[in-house]
């Protein structure tokens, strides 16, 4: 994450905990009110409120068919809300058409003019507003130049690569200087090697401009990777709002920890409630889990406590505290990833646990190997309770 | 199966002979001296200079292109609107009669459509007094409202292949719908607009039946002039025009598909560079 | 596109909130030229309580069209068909007349339809009809199936140019492609003088003026239209299927039987729609090449208005032969609309 990134969120921070100097204060840019928007019976939006602040880079993320699409195609003004408001700098836009909104839109598919040159794709927002034609090519050219085609200006869309084509877009959708770029998928059509390189290319450009961009991505890597905060949403709904770090640590829900990369899921029961700490005993594991923050939970009722793969210690040697957060299995599988190994742990259950261990170095036999009796234990801290 | 077995080449040879010999016995005899069309009598081009000396046919000619290109240019223009209508306007009140009159010319019989249209131009004469008697401006208007059925797929299809983000892409980048539709929609839908255009002028162009029925005194078309010299008999002029018209249409249809394929080996061309220019970044 | 967008005015007109949007509008648009003064016609089409906002008068333009020129002609159709030939201009009798002035006397007339049931001529022509372009569509796809299975299978090169041998036809005259079979089938004909010729037979075949002959014709003429469908389904079929068949034990014969027949089903009715309808009503086959003894409907018909000028009863057998042909349309039409649901479900 980029120095600019960290000083928003820093800034973000303290703006939404209420108390901050003003000046250093983000100006929210969009603000999205009780949003909804049904299709027939279908709710692809459900009640959906949201601030995004000037100058970061936002994620909506979430699988296919969860409404961040939609969402997405509202700020830009191709559906409207069935209730609710969108506010873009302070202006009522709900019912604005997209062609007087101050946003641009990168398409998934580029949407490139297939009957005009690069150079005329660039300029077509331009000459919309009435700009000079003068003005317009200085403009298109300093445009060109950011993403390093301008010795491909009179090129056809169908003349360029893949990559090519998305800078094309990027820069015709940024050429008018929006106040906000909406991105839907912008490397979803993209090969893997290709898609690494843009990620960073697309920060840099963003933060160089200082454009707010929304980002929409199903993939989580992308957005973690990309975003200053990101918003996850399934069937509608925004089930979290949070930089990217949080929303790995501190996932608020059993859907976000599972889908913000992978986690082990243990389901029991609340037995210790206190301020400081609580208990859950799962059947499937052979310890109680002892979590060193409180929870508002009630006890005796379900729990859900997530792991992550990387924080699960694995060992031959029996834990120095054996009384929680630990258990025993066999090793099931190991799936050698290159830089770390997953060890998938058949627990005494039948529970299968993921542990990842880092293959830090090169000619070390593994010690640990198929079929071994090993532990699996985890610190107090590590673990983090979450909804359902 | 990828190859083909002996039963389907000759199957295909048979359909094939069986729609081009005909097409070419006609056009052999055109060339023959002979009155008698079936008894050759030597190569001659007479019946060709015959043909030229007809001015009934010259004059029905020259009608028919009229008629052909006046109705073409017009059911482009509505067929177009149609299509635009049945692709991008989603749902409104009356669409399905609206889709239903659309598609129903395509299988009317043709009887029909000449019939009605026919009395409705009668009943209109006695009500408002227009059009005053037939002619070439009743057959146009038949052939638009038959043709424009034909556009409207084509331009349908189209419109469903094209990816309507390049649209939305243009109006959030400030164009509003009617420039959107002029400036990206029309450009790039041009190919389908001019085969919309060239199938309605060929089926306004072919045309007997209603042309019939609509047809007034003065406004006989070739079609028309043809039948009536075809059902006396075969002649060896009738032979002549028909061998200069099947020649006119193999000749643009042949140059289209030449133009379309090397449009379409640059458009490769154009691509396969690009990516070998990828590869090398 | 979103439906609520307007495609002439603009979103402004249906933009609830104008003030907010105006100052939004200035902002980005301050280098737009000022807009250009209304004149009052266009206050009245678009603005005010009976203004035709740009997507109503984009529908408005074809819909019209329609309207006048093709549902209120059949309307005309069904009027005169319940009126009674007399001679005149027009000629046949009104409908609904003012009687003194005072009442209105409106006069049904069912002669026409009652000459379609007693008179046997109208009974045979329908039935000659339906025969005739049934057992002509069962011949095109004999034919048009092997061929356009044998397109389908071709390299891609040359399926372009067979494509093309195949809709060539579809653009030269109608008539003209006709009219090359009467030199070829009459009885002094290219075929008959082949057939002596060659000693096959002494005496030439009746072969123009029977029903034969219009087989040859509607075939001929309609044989691209069976091809077309067919290929494009056959066309998609995915050659490993086939082989995946074959893998499983199936020999090649039963494999089309059962794979690739089936699923090309879709084309099969399309080609056979588009050849069976238009046949029915068929006026210039059967008229060039039938002779004077077929009875086709269409030709009754046009002999009915042309000949006998009694546009009552032609009206009344237009409005049947409407009738026999409304199943196989809608019954096409409804087909039609589930495989394109299916095919839209598949895509997705």
């Amino acid at each position: 994450m980029s120095q600019f990134a960290r000083n928003l969120q820093d800034q973000v921070a303290r703006a939404e905990k209420g108390g901050s100097i003003p000046t250093d204060t983000p100006r929210s840019i969009i603000q999205i009110q009780n949003v909804t928007r049904k299709f027939g019976d279908f709710v692809a939006v459900n009640d959906v409120s949201l601030t995004i602040y000037e100058g970061e880079l936002f994620s909506l993320l979430g699988g296919s068919g969860c409404g961040k699409t939609t969402l997405l195609r509202m700020l830009a003004g191709f559906e409207t809300p069935s209730s609710g408001r969108i506010l873009i700098d302070g202006q009522d836009m709900t019912h604005i058409p997209p062609f007087e909104r101050p946003v641009n839109m990168m398409f998934q598919s580029y949407a490139l003019f297939p009957h005009m040159t690069v150079e005329q794709n660039v300029a077509f927002g331009l000459k919309q507003d009435g700009m000079p034609s003068a003005e317009v090519k200085k403009r298109v050219a300093e445009m060109l130049d950011i993403v390093e085609l301008s010795a491909l200006g009179k090129r056809k869309p169908h003349q360029l690569s893949g990559g090519q084509r998305q800078r094309v877009a990027l820069v015709r959708a940024l050429a008018k200087r929006p106040k906000v770029l909406l991105l839907d998928e912008p490397l979803g059509a993209l090969d893997k090697k290709l898609r690494e390189r843009t990620q960073l290319e697309l920060v840099n450009i963003q933060e160089s401009l200082g454009v707010t961009f929304v980002v929409v991505t199903h993939d989580q890597e992308e957005a973690m990777t990309m975003s200053c905060r990101v918003a996850i949403m399934n069937q509608g709904r925004i089930l979290q709002v949070d930089t990217p770090h949080a929303m790995y640590e501190y996932p608020n829900t059993r859907f976000v920890a599972e889908f913000f990369g992978s986690v082990n899921m243990f389901e029991g029961i609340l037995v210790e409630d206190e301020a400081d700490h609580v208990v859950i005993d799962c059947p499937e594991l052979s310890r109680p889990i002892y979590v060193s923050h409180g929870v508002s939970g009630r006890e005796g009722g379900t729990a859900y406590a997530a792991i992550r793969p990387e924080k699960v210690a694995l060992s031959k040697e029996e834990p120095a505290d054996t009384s929680r957060n630990c258990s025993t299995g066999v090793v099931q599988d190991i799936v050698y990833l290159g830089g770390e190994s997953t060890y998938l742990v058949k627990l005494d259950s039948g529970r299968v646990v993921r542990v990842s261990l880092q293959n830090a170095y090169r000619a070390a036999e593994p010690e640990i190997t198929w079929d071994d009796r090993v532990w699996i234990s985890w610190q107090p801290s590590n673990v983090v309770v979450v909804s359902s | 199966m990828s190859k083909r077995s002996p039963f389907l080449i000759s199957c295909m040879a048979f359909g094939f002979a069986f729609l081009y010999v005909p097409l070419l016995l006609l056009m052999i005899y055109s060339f023959n001296d002979s009155k008698l069309v079936t008894v050759w009598g030597g190569f001659s081009t007479r019946w060709y200079g015959e043909l030229f000396q007809d001015d009934q046919i010259l004059g029905a000619a020259r009608t028919s292109l009229v008629i052909a290109a006046m109705s073409a240019t017009l059911s482009t223009i509505l067929g177009t609107i149609c299509g635009l209508v049945l692709a991008r306007f989603g749902r409104f009140r009356g669409r399905t009669l609206f889709s239903g009159m659309i598609t129903a010319p395509l299988v009317m019989p043709e009887v029909i459509t000449g019939l009605s249209i026919l009395l409705l131009f009668v009943a209109l004469e006695q009500l408002i007094g227009w059009p005053e008697g037939r002619g070439m401006t009743t057959i146009t208007i038949a052939h638009v409202t038959f043709t424009m059925a034909y556009v409207t797929i084509i331009i349908q299809s189209r419109l469903g292949q094209m990816d309507e983000s390049i649209e939305e892409a243009a109006m959030d980048l400030g164009a509003r719908p009617l420039k959107v539709f002029f400036l990206i929609t029309l450009p790039i839908i041009a190919p389908a607009l001019l085969s919309g255009w060239l199938l309605s002028f060929t089926l306004s162009l072919d045309d007997l039946v209603i042309a019939s029925f609509t047809a007034g005194p003065s406004s006989t078309t070739l079609p028309m002039v043809v039948f009536s010299s075809v059902r006396l008999g075969v002649t060896p002029k009738i032979n002549a025009l028909a061998t200069l018209l099947v020649s006119a249409a193999a000749f643009c249809i042949v140059i289209a598909a030449i133009i379309m394929r090397r449009a379409e080996r640059e458009r490769e061309r154009a691509i396969a560079k690009a990516m070998a220019e990828q590869e090398q970044m | 596109m979103s439906t609520e967008l307007d495609p002439l005015t603009g979103g402004a007109t249906v933009s609830p909130a104008p003030g907010a949007a105006a100052t939004v509008a200035e902002q980005t648009k301050a280098d737009a030229p000022p807009p250009r003064p209304k004149h009052r016609l266009y206050r009245v089409l678009f603005r005010g309580p009976l203004a035709l906002r740009g997507r109503g008068l984009v529908i408005a333009i074809p819909y019209l069209w329609l309207l006048l020129f093709f549902l209120t002609p059949f309307a005309i159709v069904l009027k005169i068909s319940f009126a009674e030939f007399m001679v005149g201009v027009p000629p046949y009798t009104p409908l609904v007349e003012w009687v003194d002035d005072t009442y209105l006397k409106i006069t049904l007339a069912f002669s026409g339809y009652k000459y379609l049931l007693e008179d046997s001529m109208y009974v045979n022509a329908y039935l000659g009809s339906l025969r005739i372009a049934a057992t002509a569509t069962v011949l095109c796809l004999l034919l048009g199936y092997p061929m356009a299975y044998g397109i389908a299978r071709s390299s891609p090169s040359t399926r372009n140019v067979l494509l093309l041998l195949v809709v060539l036809p579809f653009w030269t005259s109608f008539l003209i492609r006709v009219y090359a079979w009467i030199g070829i089938l009459k009885n002094n004909g290219l075929l008959n003088n082949a057939l002596m010729g060659l000693g096959i037979i002494n005496e030439p075949i009746e072969m123009l003026n029977t029903e034969f002959a219009i087989y040859i014709g509607i075939v001929y003429s309609y044989l691209p239209f069976m091809i077309l469908p067919l290929y494009t389904t056959l066309e998609k079929l995915d050659g490993s299927l086939l082989e995946a068949a074959m893998d499983l034990g199936c020999r090649p014969w039963k494999a089309f039987l059962k794979v690739t027949l089936p699923l090309s089903m879709p084309g099969i009715v399309a080609g056979c729609m588009l050849v069976f309808i238009p046949s029915v009503g068929e006026f210039v086959i059967p008229d060039l090449l039938g002779g004077a003894s077929t009875l086709m409907i269409g030709k009754v018909m046009w002999n009915e208005f042309f000949q006998n000028r009694d546009w009552p009863t032609a009206s009344a057998v237009a409005i049947a032969m409407l009738i026999l042909l409304v199943l196989p349309i809608v019954g096409f039409q409804r087909y039609q609309l589930v495989q394109e649901e299916k095919a839209r479900e598949g895509s997705k």
